[in-house]
Order: C-alpha cells, then structure tokens, then sequence
C-alpha cells in the first residue's frame, strides 16, 4: 500500500517517531506519480522542485528542538497534497485545464494555498480538471482526461476528477477540488475517496478561478473522514479578502468524530433512490442506510418538492454567472492572444474562441442569453426565485432532520466517451449535488459499497454550518464499514 | 430669457451625466493607491488587473463618499444598496464588466437649485450611484496600436444624473458649477474637469415651444471644461435647430465634442447592439443603510453654499450678489465667517474679501490656500480700523503687507510705525504749521473757494505721511480757518 | 422559449465568441435542449417569492480605506500577450475610453 494511503495523523505520528521524513514523504508521492500518472495522468504540472525545497526545509525544522510540537500543532506537516489546477499558486503554472490560461503563471496565492503553505502542507503538483471546471467527467480538460484508477477505460468524474483519482491512486495524501454543482463530491463518489463540500462561505474563495461565484466552494478530497476533518481545520475559517466568507470559527472538526449517532434524525431524498438510478448503486444506499440504522440513527424518507427544477434554475445561475466571470479572459492582460488579428473585436472573438473549449463556450453562450436582455426575467430572475423555493425545501427538512442523505450520483463511473456527446445527458449526473450547491449547504461523499466493481458514494447534507455532526454520521458509518479501505483495481492497467 | 424664448425655434432639453471621482486613498474594491500621476500600472494589484480568481472588497470611505455627497444633493438614500456588473468588452476594463450599481442605487430623487436670472430654478437628479473608474487608453504614435494603464482603474467614481430639466447649455453650465460647489462643500472630490475628476457627458434634444415628448436626443462626450460642455451644448443646439428647420431628423448618436475646432463629430463606433446584462454581482454583498447610519453621514456635511448664502443674507445682510461669491467656495465662506470673530463689520469684511483679496489672488494666480492671509487677521486689521489705531488708507499698505510677510496686522503697523495719529494736539501743531505755510489758501477759502481745504488737507497728510485721523485733520483745518 | 439561429449569432456577438455555421446549428440544438430545463421553471409558482442572490445572510462587507502595497510593474505586466513602455498593447482603439 502505498505511503500516502495511510491517515494523516499516522503519517504525523511517523514523522513524529522519524521513521520517515518530509522529504521521504514528497519522494514517495513523486515515486508513485512516476509509477501510475502515465495511466491516471492526473496531473497537468509538477513542482517537484519547490516541494523537494519545501522538504528540505520542513526536515530542518523536524531535527531542530522544536520539531515535534511543530508537528503535533499541524498534522498536515510535510504531506504531500495535490492541488486544482483552478486554485491559483504564485509562480506556478494554473491553467484552469484551459488552452486559454496554457501559459498563465499565478502572480499571488489563494488563500487556501497560504493557509496550506502556513499548515506547512507540501504542493507537488497541480490537478487536471474540466477546463474552468464545467463537466463531470474530466474529458472537457483541454490537454488529456484523467482516467478512474478503478477502471482505466472509465472516468474519475468532474470536474475535480484528477483531486479525487490522484488520492485514489496514491499518489498524494490529499488534495483540493473545488464544487458548483457537486464537481467534488461526483469525482470523489466515482474514485472511492471521500469528498467535503463546505457551507458556501466557509473556506474562502479568494484565489479560486471563478465558474458562479454563488455556488462555488473549495473542498478536500481525502481517503477518509478524519483527513477530511484534519484539512478542513487547516482551510476553513473567514477571510477578509472574500465579501461573502462567513465570520464564524472554525471548529475543530476532528473532536467531532466520536464515533456516536444513536438518535441521529437522518432523512433520505425519496426522489434520489426511484426512477433513473442504477440498481447497483441503490441496493449500496439502501445497505448503508441499514447500517446507518443499525447505529442507532433515525433513518426516513423525505422529499424534495422541487427536485424536478434543480438543473434548470442550476444551468441558468451557473452559466449566467460563468458568462460574466469569464470575460474577463480577454486575451489583453494575460492568456492566449490570438495572432495577426487586425483589430480590438477580432482580439476578443478570435483570442476567446481559440482559447476555449466547446463546453465552456456552451455554457457561455447559454448564460449571456439567460442575462440578455428580453430573457433576463424568465430566466435569471426566475431562476433565482426557484433557487429561494428549493431553499426552503432544505429548510424545511432541517427543521426535523439533522442530516439529508441519499446517493452523490445516480451511477457509477461511466466509460470515456459514453457522455461526451450529450450534454444534457452528462448534466443529470448533477442532479443529487446541485441542489446542495443552490442551498449553500455543506455535504460529503464517501464511499459505500460498489456496483459494477465501481465505487458507489453515499452522500450526506448537514445544516448550514453544521460540517461537525456531517462528519460525525459518516466517520460512525466509515467505522462501521470497510469500503474505504478498498483499493483500486486498476482494471485495464498494470500497477 | 424673455428675449431668447422669443427667438428660439425649438425648446432645448438637455440632461447630464456627470461622473466624480471621489478622493479615497485607496481604490473601491482593493487596496491600491488612487494617487495620480505614478508611472503606468504601478498602482495595480492582481484585483484591479482582473487576475483569475480574485474578490473585490467594497471600500466603506467610498460608499459613505457617495453617501454623502447623495445627501448634500437631497436624494432619498435607499435602506438597501446593492452592486450590479455591467458587462462589455473593452480593453481598459480589466474584468470585461464594471462593478455598478443598477437598480438600488445610493442616492434617488435629488436635486440642485440654480438661479437663473435671478430666479431660482430646482433641477431634479434621478439618481446617484457608485461605481469603479476604468483604466487610461493612449495611442501609440505609429496609429497601429493602443496602450492601456490600469494605475485609474478601480478609482471610486459616483455617477449623477440629472433629470432633463435643464433649458439651455447656460443653465447646464449653472448647474454643474453648483453641482462642483457643493461636492467640494462635502470634501467628496477635487472637482476638476481639467484633471478628469469630473466628467460631463450630455444628452441635448429639441422640441417645438408646448410639445411635451421629447425630440430624438444626442449624446455628447469629451468636453473637458465648464466651458466645453456650455460650448459643445450651444454648437449641438444650433445644429439640430439648422437640420430640424432645413426639414431633416435627428439622428440617435453619440457625438465628441472637439473643442479646438469647435464642433461635434459622430463617433460612428461600430454600432453594435449594447446589452450590459446587468445582475447582481455575486461577489459582493447586500449594503444595508439605516437611520442611524444616515445621520452619522449627514452630520458630516457642512452647511452647504445656498444655507449659507441665505443666512449671509439675512444675518449679515449682504447683497444676494455677495452672498454668492463669498460662498463660491466653502474655504472662501470660511475664511469670512473666521474675519467675524474679530471684527462685527461684516459689510467690511466682504468688501476686503471682494475687491483687495480676491483682486490680488486673481492677479498673482494664486490660491487662497497659497497664501498665509487668514480670516482671523483681517478681522483684526478691520478692528485697527475700527478703533482708529489706522485709517483706511494705511489699511492698503497693512493689508498688501500681511499677505506677502504672513505677519499680523498689529506686528506690521508696529514695525512699519503705521499707527494713525489722532492725538489732537499733535495734529493741530501740524496744521496751524501748514495753515501759516498757505496763506493764499486761507485766502481762497475766505473768498469762498472750499476746494482750497482739500489741498491743506492734504498737506497735513503728506506731513504725517498719512498716519494722520483724516476726520480729525478735516475738523481741524475746518476750525483754524474760521477762526484765523 | 426556444432559441434561434439569430439569438445564436447576436448572443456570439456579446460574448466575443466565432462560431462556424455548423457549430451555430450545434449551438442551437444544445441550448434548446438544457433550455427545456429552464423553460419548466416557468410552471414554477414564484409571484410572492424574493430572488436568492447570496444564501448567506450576510451584508455590509467592507473594509476601511487603508492603502495596501502594489504589485511590482515586473508582475503586472509578466503574463502579458503584449507589453510596451510599461504598458500593455492593444490594436488602436478609436476613442479614448469606455463609458465608465
């Protein structure tokens, strides 16, 4: 097994012991790169030498007198992490997955990679992703799709899917994926990682490429809860940077994990577990629910009056807001300047059309007609209204319930290719995640069981906030189960 | 008015758009300097720049900028004030839209009073909102290329509209002047046209006398003075008039101003349809205003130029005219009521103010804030007037004196031995002196010539170079020569 | 609603994008389909309900005017397609700047 599958805290506990060092830790993450990203090609660029300083650096601090209480302060001392190509990274290369940024160097941090440098997390690398982190499947990268360490003909899901595959194979101890309509916990479900999307406003997003702006978080992908919960503590928290970062502090999530739901009020979302998901996948949910019972939680079915309309007011808000936050890629002030133009307007045009793919153009072109004018109302504004109504259908259950859970996607990971050519088909794998995204609420992925030989995601939604009794419920269920420590099977590979 | 009412074909309409740029330190929504005049794009920051990824901040001074200056213009202030992107491409706005405020602006239904003929005339403003400068365009000497810098972007600017309640490019001039008075009245702005801190652009339409819908309107753009824009306003008035009477239409158009040739030109972008799709910026807040709030702001602003000219007015009853240059600028109008504190002549102090002050920072192109001359030592040199220690005409020399020593007026009649003599005694030894030194004046005055006492008049001054209490020196010449 | 070749191209215009022919009569298809989705929200009963912008009740996010240092000229200018004189070069523009 490799090094990196192992538990933060373990690894902590080795560095404590030095019985390995960050240096050691960074190798064994470029080692495994080496040995399985020809087949994952989870990674679109590699700081090996910064890391391998960085490393250096943590390993002096390791031998000098203050080493060990540095390393019980930060538990993510010296491991190695893989990072979204669409979080920005002074100095490093971020595409965004996009032709359009190929070249475009970061000239300042996102605050969750300050956090995570003052967590003193080492970068290896940066993440393959849906270029500006519009699909669900990884295919939408403009360089080359990640593959599903499961199954090497299948997708890792998206957008995150290089955050959710790289952990899967081992090749870093965690990453960050970033979530719109659930692009971290869809990757995460069809990896077998776990997955957190945190409240809307918990983690900043100063530094994360904007996709909507109103929906967007940054999340860890993890190969367990208690990683989950120990980054969590690293990036949450408010920032000034950030207008719509919430002021409340950050708790420390780990102390959460007691292993204990006895009377947990647990909601399942009637209309996730009918019609249209795969057999596999709820014969995995309703298992899990058993065992959620069997731990003494509460467990009944709910509903969500206005599931129905969760893509439509989702794609309308989304793409409205990705059609003005993507302008800004403009071909003057960095990026892809298309050649020999002959003035302003073909800059723009030519520049904008070389640069991006023909899902981000979609998306584009969808949401600069929603906002246009004539359509504005029955579209963006309507959507917004919608948006208010599948609120208060949240809100309503969280009157009741403490946790919302049914399955992250309707099915496992589906071949490269199989999609591709139907969007619309593609955007109904969204259609348990967004709705969590349009509430603003905090929610996981873990994994709970298989169909077809791939992993299958159980999904949990908390209150706004409330990622503590989220984490709770699916460490007591990881506790309880083994699927987590399933490895992948590489079908279609050799490792 | 009368006389134009008469002679004009066509009624003119005219609205403005006016943008000021308020004097934050920093930019709206990041911290960088709004500093004029540091190289390009030193002043930039990866926010302005419209880098991947980053968040815009509202800076508070800005809002409460334009909060101010909302309620010094007697708009109502929304209790809810939101952000709205207006989206176009253009290359010196870094994000592809411009951070703005669409449907709940800062300020709505304001207004300014102008006078116009001596007649009080309330221009409505629509409404007042808050937005982010844009970057400078310049253009390259080979023509082929334009280079932008960003070191402006960012800036905060307020936008006020005013309804088209204005009749003729000269009551647009007023108005603007007002507007510029009382923003510099509010500390919100330099004010200046010629810097760029204030922009005008101005729709103008025409109309048959009586008609009420509004004649097709033009846009015009770069006026760069109070003058351009009376100017480029008269021009695009008498050339609609000329297409409208030769039976033509107008045309729907934004129009530049060239003020050396004196015309408009038709900017003929390439007109493609603009939509700004406005929406909600997702990546700013809700601003909720309350009372108290208001009342914190509306504390701040002074007593403002037409509070003042009125009480100016009343209280000290001076000439509407008077009232009106002295409140011109609020550090004029304080520089008055500061004179007051030593002196109860306000008829005095005014006078000073207009003809010898004013007269010599006009001259000398100076700024009252130039020079050391403060209200509290012209008070104190009217009140040397006052109480006889210098006459009027010693007064001049002190006057020029304490402006070019920045002394007080008391050093300088010390140093200078300006005390005016009214020792009786001593000025009747001067004058019997001058009346025995003249006796064909005693004569001529015997034999009825009253101008003759003019003359020993101003022999005594001449003897006491001019140090003499001319009301003295006049009863005691008078004296002498009735009784010699 | 359904979505024109015309609104295909005049929408390609305000986002600054090309489409060929094909790729227009490809957009429409696509649009039209994920617009059924929108087009149901107009089932959707909304007349008393407020619009959902932000789903944080949060309001009066500001920062005080305190001036925080710049980047260098180097930075600003390093992923720039085209620099000159400190600044970034455009193809000329005929007017002197947008409406701001």
């Amino acid at each position: 097994m490799s090094l990196l599958k192992q538990s933060i805290l373990s690894i902590n506990k080795k560095l404590a012991a030095r019985e390995v060092s960050a240096v050691e830790l960074v190798n064994a993450s470029y080692d495994r790169i080496a040995s399985t990203d020809s087949q994952v090609q989870a990674f679109l660029t590699l700081t090996k030498e910064q890391a391998t300083a960085r490393a250096t650096i943590l390993d002096a601090v390791l031998s000098g007198g203050e080493g060990n209480a540095v390393l019980a302060a930060n538990p993510l001392f010296g491991i190695p992490m893989g990072i979204k190509d669409n979080i920005v990274t002074k100095g490093v290369r971020t595409t965004c997955a996009s032709k359009f940024l190929e070249n475009y160097t970061a000239i300042y941090d996102a605050t969750v990679i300050s956090k995570l440098n003052a967590s003193n997390a080492v970068m290896v690398g940066k993440l393959n992703m849906d270029e500006f982190a519009m699909g669900s499947s990884n295919e939408n990268s403009a360089f080359f799709p990640t593959r599903n360490p499961w199954d090497l003909t299948a997708v890792p899901g998206g957008s995150s899917g290089a955050s959710a595959a790289s952990v899967a194979a081992g090749q870093v101890s965690f990453s960050l994926g970033s979530d719109t309509g659930g692009s971290i916990r869809q990757p995460a479900s069809y990896c077998g990682v776990v997955g957190v999307k945190p409240t809307y406003g918990r983690v900043s997003r100063y530094g994360l490429v904007a996709f909507a702006s109103s929906l967007d978080q940054i999340g860890p992908l993890t190969n367990s809860v208690e990683d989950a919960a120990v980054v969590l503590e690293s990036i949450c928290g408010h920032d000034a940077m950030d207008s719509t970062s919430a002021e409340v502090s950050t708790p420390r999530f780990r102390d959460a994990l007691t292993g204990d739901i006895k009377g947990l009020k647990i909601g399942v979302v009637s209309e996730w577990i009918g019609h249209g998901v795969e057999v596999g996948v709820r014969d995995a949910i309703n298992t899990a629910l058993k065992e959620l019972e069997a731990a003494g939680a509460i467990v009944e079915e709910v509903h969500l009056p206005h599931s129905e309309h969760v893509l439509g007011t989702y794609y309308l808000l989304a793409s409205s807001e990705a059609s003005s936050n993507l302008a800004r890629f403009d071909g003057v002030r960095y990026g892809v300047r298309a050649q020999g133009v002959k003035d302003l307007n073909e800059l723009y045009v030519r520049s904008r059309s070389e640069g991006f793919g023909p899902e981000v153009q979609r998306r584009i072109m969808l949401g600069t007609y929603a906002l246009s004018t004539g359509y504005y109302d029955a579209y963006y504004l309507k959507a917004q209204k919608v948006r208010t109504l599948i609120k208060q259908d949240f809100d309503r259950l969280f009157e009741t319930y403490d946790l919302i859970v049914g399955p992250t996607a309707p099915t496992v990971a589906f071949s490269l290719g199989a999609q591709f050519e139907d969007p619309k088909t593609m955007y109904l794998n969204d259609i348990c995640t967004i709705p969590v995204n349009l509430a603003g609420l905090p929610a996981i992925s873990l994994p709970c069981g298989f169909s077809k030989e791939m992993p299958v995601g159980l999904q949990m939604i908390a209150k706004p906030f409330d990622e503590a009794t989220m984490l709770r419920a699916a460490h007591a269920y990881e506790q309880r189960t083994t699927h987590h420590n399933v490895l992948p099977a590489w079908k279609g590979g050799n490792v | 008015m009368s006389e134009t009412l008469t002679q004009k074909p066509f009624e003119t309409v005219v609205g403005l758009e006016v943008h000021v740029e308020l004097h934050t330190k920093t930019k709206i929504f990041c911290g960088c300097s709004t500093s004029f005049g540091a190289p390009a794009n030193t002043n930039t920051c990866p926010i302005c720049l419209g880098h991947p990824g980053v968040l815009p901040v509202l800076n508070k001074q800005a809002l409460e900028y334009a909060m101010k200056a909302a309620i010094a213009l007697n708009c109502e202030i929304g209790s809810i004030s939101k952000f709205d992107r207006k989206n176009y491409f253009y290359p010196d706005s870094p994000k592809a839209y411009q951070i703005s405020q669409y449907d709940q602006p800062v300020g709505l239904n304001g207004w300014i009073d102008i006078e116009v003929n001596g007649a009080t005339k309330r221009i409505g403003i629509t409404r007042i909102h808050l937005e982010e400068d844009a970057g400078k365009l310049t253009h390259e000497s080979s023509g082929f290329s334009s280079l932008v810098d960003f070191n402006r972007v960012g800036t905060p600017l307020i936008e006020i509209v005013s309804e088209p309640e204005l009749r003729s490019p000269e009551e647009a001039k007023l108005y603007l002047e007002k507007l510029r008075s009382i923003l510099l009245y509010c500390d919100v702005s330099d004010v200046k046209m010629e810097e760029g801190s204030l922009r005008c652009d101005a729709n103008i339409s025409l109309r048959p006398w009586g008609q009420e819908k509004l004649g097709t309107r033009t846009e015009l753009k770069n006026m760069n003075s109070f003058r351009g824009v009376q100017r480029g306003l008269e021009y695009e008035e008498w050339r609609q008039a000329d297409v409208l009477l030769s039976g033509g239409k107008i045309v729907q158009e934004t129009l530049r101003w060239d003020d050396a040739k004196g015309i408009t030109i038709s900017m003929r972008s390439k007109e493609e349809a603009h939509d700004y799709r406005y929406f909600p910026d997702p990546d700013l807040v809700t601003i909720h205003i309350d009372q108290a709030w208001k009342e914190r702001v509306q504390a701040s602003i002074p007593e403002l130029p037409d509070a003042r000219k009125a009480r100016y007015q009343s209280q000290y009853e001076l000439s509407p005219y008077d009232a009106d240059v002295l409140t011109s600028t609020m550090i004029l109008a304080d520089f008055f009521e500061e004179s007051l504190k030593h002196t109860k002549d306000s008829k005095s102090a005014a006078n000073w103010i207009m003809g010898d002050l004013l007269g010599y920072l006009n001259q000398h192109g100076k700024e009252l804030t130039d020079i050391s001359l403060t209200g509290a030592m012209l008070g104190e040199m009217i009140g040397l007037i006052e109480n006889g220690t210098i006459s009027s005409k010693i007064a001049k020399t002190v006057f020029k004196s304490m402006i070019e020593s920045g002394k007080p007026p008391k050093t300088i009649v010390e140093e200078q031995g300006l005390v005016q003599i009214s020792d009786e005694g001593a000025i009747k030894a001067v004058v019997e002196k001058i009346v025995a030194a003249n006796p064909q004046s005693v004569a001529d005055f015997k034999a009825g010539k009253d101008r003759a006492i003019g003359f020993l008049v101003g022999q005594v001054m001449k003897e006491t170079k001019g140090k003499a209490n001319p009301g003295l020196v006049n009863q005691l010449i008078a004296d002498a020569l009735t009784n010699s | 609603m359904s979505i024109t070749l015309g609104n295909v191209e005049h929408v390609a215009k305000l986002a600054k994008l090309q489409l060929s022919h094909e790729d227009k009569e490809n957009m429409v298809e696509q649009l039209n389909n994920i617009l059924a989705f929108a087009d149901a929200l107009s089932t959707v009963e909304t007349d008393h309900v407020a619009p959902t912008s932000h789903v944080l009740p949060i309001s009066n996010v500001m920062r005080a005017d305190a001036p925080k240092e710049s980047v260098s000229l180097q930075l600003a200018l390093q992923n720039a397609p085209d620099a000159d004189e400190g600044q970034f070069r455009v193809p000329a523009v005929l007017d002197t700047g947008s409406e701001a």
